[in-house]
């Protein structure tokens, strides 16, 4: 980025302290590298004048080969958690607010950002159908079995006695923050949304590495 | 070599002089390697192998002369080298067939030269050479056991004296050394492969062959019988001079086709001897076979009759043997002594589960024939006790578990702790004694666990509960889930109820466990900590703890503790710390690292005042691993572990953490290894007594109790009692002593105050306390654990003369007596040692008296452990002193004074000591004096005069002096030689046993053939310093002495000069 101009140079510095400002967890250093990523990321030129950001594709290519995301289902719902205006693009914002509770979100954050992705409908419950779409392809199918979804019906069932307090048959928020407050292992309980311990640190170590001079 | 050769070396042991090296195979593979080292020195180290030998190497060879060609000078008999030593000595020499050989590179050439005799030629060079190493380098590197500083001892010399020569000889030290390690450690990989038979295995084999024996047609021998009836404790039947040969038994087979077989039954197998028929004829012992694994295999070999017969029999309707069923079960609770060593049992352990892992592999050999017998005594005679005994076991341990085992366990701890620092190795009953099962359910769930406990399965599958299959169904999931799948498994797994056994045993039994421990292996961070969470709830059943330890889960454990997340390693430390309640655990523990990384785990900042969130966490880490190490110090050798790893630093500064769920492990970490004195000094020196005491005035129980504990394990030293004192923590431990209901915080509690009043200003201030009058309200209605302490503390406050009125005028001296009759031992040791100082004051004397207190502990002579005698004999001297008319009182017992000399037969000093103590007040009486002198009093104290001990020579000083008073007891101490060790006595450094013996020698100087053996000894010139001496007592019986030895030398003057 050594051709950038000082004028783009600028540009970001400035994003960088208004974006700091508005998401916790990162100071005006770290957003301004998150800032460069992007427009690494994203490379294209023309992209960027047109303002869209990341899409669909891009986004799931850094889910996979930097955060170790495999499931196809939970990544498509990691990037509409992402992208909040539904635009599917995600802008530098987004961006950062979504790398914001991904990388050092408090419990609180994540357990949002868990619902969210867990939400495929988006209307505010989990259903069964939900989390049987979600857990389907947990198990390993006994091809002896008479009814193969059995054992997948059968988790669903366990995973509602466990989370579902008000006997709703399905999980509303609340039920969902209760249980991960209980049990923070439930946090992921549908599939790996969050990247783990290690992938953070590397991520953070390769992004941080070079602080932009001032 | 020379390790190798003294200790693994199989010597015969019968032919006393040179042993000869046995034909074994070890001794052959031992032999072939130091050939092969020998046969290639030259060639890979020339200029050590020209080295000459301090002394040569010298044999009875076999070699010719004329083998010898080039380079050696043959004439006739005699072959001398062409090489020569710097003085001029040839390097080989051989005449008359014995050899002597100085470098390396000439016994590389005999070897060859040898040809095919060169094994025979080593084995005789190294028999006649049994210390080769001393010869070659010269005696200063003989090879010693322990600690080898020869090498040191060598440098030093090199350094000091830059010689060429020296530089080739460390050379050669360091490659003999080499090869010395490598001979041992392939003699350890064939030592390890061979079986070792124990005297019960043997014995379940004598037992199942007679069995065999019989009249009828099938009967596949005639007889077995022992050579011996008599059996040892430890079940051998050998003399033990040959026990320590490893020979177990010897046996009389008789078989229906060879003649009567006479066989030896050892440690490392069976074989065929010289015909032991009874003890005696040292030959006989000799091994005239080959060694055998076991007798069935022997008698195969033997008797082909055996042989072909013994595949035939119908082993169906074969009894099983009634024995073996007790051996079995006997042994490991026998074995539960408390002074035993760490080291015995461990190996006493290992041995158990190498003869259950020999037992299959004993079967695979020799499959070539259609049964094995041995497989079928597997199934019928050992396996099935077995089987019923878990069964009776199970159905007896429902019924009493519930209402036992938590009592059990918590009376255990406290034996275990209050019986520390007493000098008896004894363990204490429950109280009453109870009933034999009770005895029995409390020793299979003693702390220790050290018994491998039965299974307990459920009955049949019928009345299994709804649990187990849910629980099956989630086992399903864990084994055939994605990591989702797994993580909502286990979550749900925890919403059982795992603290109840059917859970536990549920998981177990659906083999959760193997899966639970395989994703301990997994790289997934959430399914680790799941199933630790399981682990460490189910792990609180003793069944668990060993499956977990069976399936390898410590060493996955011990290597999560190196993870990153803290709240895995958490976890881990946790779990270990439930795990390692068993000795076999803690041992696994150890041996894989994890002393070392939970020690590591407690490096933290624990008394910061305010932590950020990471510290708070390693605060947390560190309270896990101080949980798991205070499981771990049960093990002599964790403790050991825990302090190389750096632990007590570590340990003392968490002590000064203010939370009480830290502290309560890291107090019981210490109060734990606090039996061991390096702990003891360091718990000292660190300052972590001002902790223990300020956490004494905690309002947690437990954590008094511990800090109590540490206390009472470390004021064995005087400097720690000080130390308790100058932080004021006798007042605390005062106070406890209102916890009445609280018996392990009692005990804990009266232990401290024991230990502390050894020093008398804690005495003081503990009168100033009160707390005698509460210690005597404390005699009556405790267990016997308190007790043991309460009357010890008593004991330690009598010495100081004021205590003495205060405990009768409390009214202690009536239940101090009435526990003279109990059986506890050391509990009847402290109260022999309070009642003796009791009774120091004429007016409670009158009271013991009164409730004839003497009598009680006149019969305690009676007792069998040495400690009590000892403890009665000295408590019977002031109960003499102090009674009105003690005289009349001691001839009342009838038989007393028979058993009181009869004790000088004692092999205990303290015994002989307080037993003498007891006769110099006895002897007083002049009647009763009379009646010892009948029992043989005075040959038996005479006897005891070369003994080295100052407090007996002390008493027996004063005992003979007393017993002077009576007929012609001074002439017959004479005669007994008695004088002549007693005038030694006064050259000793101990004043009070100069003072004794003057006075006993002055009574002996009124004999006059006393007089001239004393003078014999030269006894003038010391009384006469004597004589100068500040002790009145000792200067007047100085004195009267030399005066009746110069008066007998006046009369002799005057008789020959007249």
């Amino acid at each position: 980025m050594s051709e950038m101009s000082a004028m783009d140079r600028k540009i970001i510095q400035n994003l960088a302290e208004t974006l700091s400002r508005q998401v916790k967890h990162f100071n005006r250093t770290e957003a301004e590298c998150l800032i460069r990523l992007f427009n690494g990321r994203f490379g294209d030129q023309n992209d960027r004048k047109t303002g869209h950001g990341l899409d669909r594709g891009k986004f799931r290519n850094i889910l996979h080969n930097t955060f170790g995301m495999t499931d196809d289902m939970i990544m498509d719902r990691v990037f509409r958690a992402f992208d909040k205006d539904n635009d599917s693009y995600i802008s530098v914002k987004e961006w950062i607010e979504g790398l914001a509770v991904f990388l050092r979100g408090t419990l609180d954050e994540k357990i949002k950002y868990s619902f969210n992705v867990y939400d495929l409908n988006g209307d505010g419950y989990i259903s069964r159908e939900e989390m049987f779409h979600m857990l389907k392809d947990s198990l390993i199918r006994q091809p002896t079995e008479e009814d193969p979804d059995e054992g997948v019906k059968d988790l669903v069932e366990i995973a509602l006695k466990k989370m579902d307090h008000d006997h709703d048959g399905r999980l509303s928020y609340t039920d969902f923050e209760t249980a991960v407050r209980e049990e923070n292992l439930l946090l992921e309980a549908f599939g790996p949304c969050l990247p783990d311990a290690k992938r953070i640190c590397a991520f953070e170590q390769q992004a941080f590495q070079n602080p932009p001079e001032h | 070599m020379g390790i190798a050769l003294t200790r693994a070396a199989q010597w015969t042991t019968a032919s006393s002089g040179t042993g000869k090296l046995e034909i074994t195979p070890l001794n052959e593979s031992l032999l072939k390697e130091i050939l092969d080292f020998v046969e290639n020195f030259s060639s890979r180290h020339p200029q050590e192998a020209n080295l000459e030998f301090k002394e040569p190497l010298k044999w009875k060879t076999t070699l010719d002369p004329c083998n010898f060609k080039m380079e050696y000078e043959v004439s006739g008999q005699t072959v001398r080298s062409v090489e020569a030593s710097s003085d001029g000595q040839p390097l080989l020499h051989l005449s008359s067939s014995t050899i002597c050989v100085l470098t390396f590179s000439q016994l590389t050439k005999i070897v060859r030269i040898a040809n095919d005799k060169k094994l025979k030629e080593l084995r005789t060079c190294l028999e006649e050479n049994r210390d080769p190493v001393a010869k070659i380098l010269g005696p200063s590197f003989a090879t010693v056991e322990g600690e080898d500083t020869s090498v040191l001892r060598f440098l030093e010399k090199v350094n000091s004296n830059e010689d060429k020569e020296h530089d080739v000889r460390i050379k050669l030290l360091i490659l003999l050394k080499q090869l010395d390690t490598q001979l041992l450690s392939s003699l350890l990989k064939q030592i390890s492969q061979e079986i070792r038979l124990s005297p019960d295995t043997v014995k379940n084999d004598v037992t199942l062959l007679k069995s065999f024996c019989g009249n009828g047609e099938q009967r596949v021998l005639i007889s077995v019988q022992y050579t011996s009836d008599y059996e040892y404790l430890n079940g051998c039947r050998t003399p033990p001079w040959r026990q320590v040969h490893g020979e177990i038994c010897y046996l009389v087979i008789h078989t229906c086709d060879t003649d009567p077989l006479y066989v030896t039954c050892s440690t490392a197998g069976v074989f065929l001897n010289g015909g032991i028929k009874q003890e005696g004829d040292e030959n006989a012992y000799e091994r005239k076979s080959d060694i055998y694994k076991d007798l069935v295999t022997l008698l195969k070999h033997h008797s082909p009759h055996f042989a072909e017969h013994i595949n035939k029999q119908d082993f169906r309707v074969q009894k099983e043997p009634p024995s073996t069923q007790k051996i079995e079960h006997v042994e490991p609770v026998g074995a539960e002594e408390q002074g035993q060593t760490q080291r015995s049992y461990e190996h006493q352990e290992k041995n158990v589960h190498e003869k259950a892992r020999q037992q299959p592999a004993q079967n695979k050999p020799g499959s070539k024939k259609k049964l094995e017998p041995s497989s079928k005594w597997k199934n019928l005679g050992l396996g099935s006790p077995y089987q019923e005994e878990d069964d009776r076991k199970a159905s007896r341990s429902s019924i009493l578990e519930s209402s036992l085992q938590g009592i059990g366990k918590k009376k255990a701890e406290l034996s275990s702790s209050s019986l520390h620092g007493h000098q008896s190795s004894q363990k204490i009953k429950t109280p009453g004694g109870g009933p034999s099962s009770e005895d029995q359910s409390e020793s299979s769930s003693e702390d220790e666990e050290d018994e491998e406990q039965p299974e307990r399965r459920p009955e049949s599958h019928a009345d299994l509960p709804s649990e187990y299959w849910h629980i099956q169904k989630l086992v399903k999931y864990l084994k055939g889930g994605n990591q989702t799948a797994t993580v909502i498994a286990l979550c749900s797994m925890r919403d059982f109820n795992l603290a109840q056994e059917t859970c536990q045993l549920a998981i177990r039994d659906v083999g959760g466990l193997e899966v639970l421990i395989n994703l301990l292996d997994t790289e997934e961070i959430k399914c680790k900590i799941g199933s630790l969470k399981i682990l460490k709830e189910i792990s609180c059943n003793s069944q668990i703890r060993r499956a977990i330890a069976d399936l390898q889960g410590l060493q996955t454990m011990v290597k999560i503790l190196d993870s990153p997340d803290k709240e895995l390693k958490c976890l881990a430390a946790e779990t270990i710390g439930n795990v390692a309640k068993f000795r076999r655990a803690r041992r696994t523990v150890r041996q894989h690292g994890g002393i070392k990384r939970l020690v590591e785990l407690l490096d933290c900042v624990p008394d910061s005042a305010t932590l950020t969130q990471e510290q708070e966490k390693d605060v947390e880490v560190a309270r896990c691993g101080a949980l798991a190490l205070w499981s771990c110090s049960r093990s002599t050798w964790n403790k050991g572990a825990i302090r190389k790893a750096g632990g007590i630093p570590l340990l003392g500064r968490l002590l000064k953490s203010p939370h009480e769920n830290m502290l309560i492990p890291v107090v019981g970490t210490l109060q734990e290894c606090a039996s061991e004195k390096t702990y003891r000094i360091a718990i000292q020196t660190e300052g972590m007594i001002e902790d223990l005491v300020k956490n004494l005035n905690s309002e947690n129980r437990e954590l008094q109790m511990h800090c109590a504990s540490a206390i009472f394990k470390c004021a064995e030293d005087r400097k720690t009692r000080d130390l308790v004192r100058r932080y004021e923590g006798l007042r605390p431990l005062v106070a406890l002593l209102q916890e009445t209901e609280n018996k392990q915080l009692l005990a804990a509690a009266t232990g401290a105050i024991w230990k502390c009043s050894i020093s008398m200003e804690n005495v003081e201030k503990f009168q100033e306390y009160k707390a005698l009058e509460t210690l005597v309200a404390l005699l009556t209605e405790q267990p016997e654990e308190v007790l043991v302490n309460v009357v010890g503390a008593l004991g330690e406050c009598a010495q100081n003369p004021p205590n003495r009125a205060v405990i009768r005028k409390c009214g202690g001296i009536q239940p101090l007596v009435n526990l003279l009759t109990g059986t506890n031992q050391p509990l009847l040791v402290n109260v022999t040692r309070a009642v003796g100082a009791c009774a120091m004051e004429p007016e409670n004397m009158a009271v013991i008296d009164r409730l004839d207190g003497v009598r009680l502990l006149w019969s305690l002579l009676k007792n069998p452990n040495p400690d009590v005698q000892a403890s009665a004999a000295w408590a019977i001297c002031p109960c003499i002193e102090n009674a009105k008319d003690a005289g009349e009182m001691v001839r009342s017992f009838v038989g007393g004074l028979e058993l009181i000399v009869h004790l000088l037969r004692s092999t205990s000093k303290d015994v002989l000591a307080g037993v003498c103590a007891a006769i110099a007040e006895i002897a007083k009486d002049e009647e009763n004096l009379a009646v010892i002198t009948d029992h043989g009093v005075v040959a038996l104290l005479a006897r005891l005069t070369d003994m080295e001990d100052n407090l007996l020579r002390r008493y027996l000083a004063e005992a003979i002096a007393h017993c002077c008073a009576w007929g012609a007891n001074r002439v017959s101490f004479g005669e007994a030689g008695a004088v002549a060790p007693l005038v030694r006595y006064l050259r000793s450094d101990n004043a009070s046993v100069h003072r004794a013996t003057a006075q006993a020698l002055f009574q002996l100087s009124k004999d006059p053939d006393n007089c001239i053996t004393m003078h014999e000894n030269g006894v003038v010139k010391l009384l006469l310093g004597m004589m100068g001496s500040t002790d009145e007592l000792l200067q007047e019986a100085a004195a009267g002495c030399v005066a009746n030895i110069r008066r007998l030398a006046l009369a002799n003057e005057k008789a020959r000069y007249g």
